[in-house]
């Protein structure tokens, strides 16, 4: 999947990412990206590299008298670490197979409507995250969005009026984008999207849909 | 340093060396409220990036306590004061600290000093314990590229990135107080992505630009 990426993470999301402060539906969008694209791994490393910096220069904080023994006493309770085998290589990256459970044949894809199918995938609240499948040459519903939404593209690619965005390209849109995201021709398209606040959509049969389809 | 004679159980006991080893560190950190280490200081009066990244080295492939000991000193007071500064009341973060501290142990063969100091590295394993116990949150990680770290990095590349990262940090420290600010609140968990989106002023190519070239080299490796 190491194709030309040429739409990244913003400096926001890796330093949120970074700091630890994101919902964890972004995390997981973030860490697919940074799976398929080195630069935004390279850029991951500056932010946690500031982390440290950071953390350097605190100012030393007491610890208790048995502190040190007690360290040394959860070491021994449990010297090293067991070396975990890496999963089998599969067609998603490592992060998101383990929020599918396996590979993309896994996934349980429910219809939406308009031939788009929806997998909406466990995370805490503080984020919605779902795979979109998208058939080649289809309209996603046009929608606007109250919150960010991150889209991020695993197959194939989808054209909006800002862009054209294929597999390994972030389109992290806030709440003044319009957009209404066509799939390109060829190939379907996979997206793994997530966003902090429901999608509003546009026209009124999704929107009366919307809290059944939890979009 | 514990050598093969010792006994499996007492090879993870603490001594009283390393307990006094470590105790000494820690009065120095209290009464001198510095960053002034006992051993390899430079002139600069800082502790010198390389000598921890030997101490890591001699913890993977000694079980040195001695050179954990060091780390220890130096390293958790920093780290409970940070957990503090992100939310954890003091028993929290001292407990939080430990579990950092033996997960340093734990895992110091994959720290990889081409990648991060020591500083960062421990930086990320406090930082994942905060998502963990005070967020209650799972973190996804990025695919590793590798099998863990190379055995042997070159030592021109470890060496550059440790002095990019201290000029990181020098960077960080010249900065106006507001800006250093926000940096230090970001890293805190104070500041959603958006409200570091939208704060202006938040000078992140100039401190960026300090580590650019060291993980460029990296990344061009990593191709």
């Amino acid at each position: 999947m190491m194709n030309e990426i040429k739409h990244h993470l913003t400096d926001a999301l890796l330093m949120a990412y970074s700091a630890g402060s994101l919902p964890e539906g972004f995390n997981l969008v973030v860490a697919t990206h940074i799976s398929m694209c080195d630069e935004c791994r390279a850029r991951m490393h500056e932010f946690d590299t500031v982390g440290g910096a950071v953390m350097d220069a605190e100012a030393p904080e007491g610890l208790s008298d048995g502190s040190f023994a007690a360290t040394l006493a959860l070491i021994a309770a449990e010297p090293k670490d067991a070396i975990v085998a890496k999963p089998a290589k599969g067609d998603l990256p490592a992060p998101l197979q383990d929020y599918v459970g396996g590979n993309l044949a896994d996934v349980k894809w429910r219809k939406v409507g308009g031939g788009v199918r929806q997998a909406i995938l466990k995370t805490d609240k503080s984020a919605s995250v779902r795979l979109l499948h998208i058939p080649a040459g289809a309209q996603m519903p046009d929608h606007g969005h109250r919150g960010t939404e991150l889209t991020l593209v695993l197959q194939g690619a989808f054209k909006d009026e800002t862009d054209r965005f294929g597999a390994g390209d972030i389109e992290v849109a806030s709440e003044d984008d319009h957009h209404q995201p066509v799939a390109e021709m060829g190939q379907d398209c996979i997206c793994l999207a997530a966003t902090d606040a429901p999608l509003r959509f546009n026209s009124w049969i999704p929107r009366i849909a919307q809290p059944f389809l939890r979009i | 340093m514990l050598t093969e004679t010792l006994t499996p159980t007492k090879t993870t006991t603490p001594t009283a060396h390393t307990a006094l080893l470590a105790s000494k560190a820690l009065k120095q950190n209290k009464t001198q409220g510095d960053c002034t280490h006992e051993v390899n200081v430079t002139p600069a009066n800082k502790p010198d990036r390389m000598a921890w990244v030997t101490h890591l080295a001699a913890i993977r492939d000694n079980q040195d306590q001695s050179a954990f000991a060091e780390v220890f000193g130096y390293f958790a007071p920093r780290v409970k004061a940070f957990l503090m500064k992100s939310g954890a009341s003091p028993d929290l973060a001292e407990d939080v600290t430990q579990e950092v501290m033996a997960t340093l142990w734990r895992k110091a063969h994959m720290f990889d000093p081409a990648k991060a100091s020591v500083s960062t590295w421990i930086f990320t394993i406090a930082r994942n314990r905060r998502i963990d116990v005070l967020r209650k949150q799972r973190r996804p990680e990025p695919e590793d590229l590798t099998w863990g770290p190379e055995a042997e990095p070159d030592q021109e590349d470890v060496l550059a990135l440790q002095q990019e990262s201290a000029q990181l940090g020098e960077a960080i420290a010249a900065l106006p107080d507001k800006q250093r600010e926000l940096i230090v609140r970001a890293y805190y968990g104070e500041l959603t992505h958006s409200e570091i989106a939208d704060a202006t002023g938040l000078p992140l190519g100039t401190i960026k630009s300090r580590i650019r070239l060291a993980l460029d080299r990296l990344r061009h490796q990593l191709k």
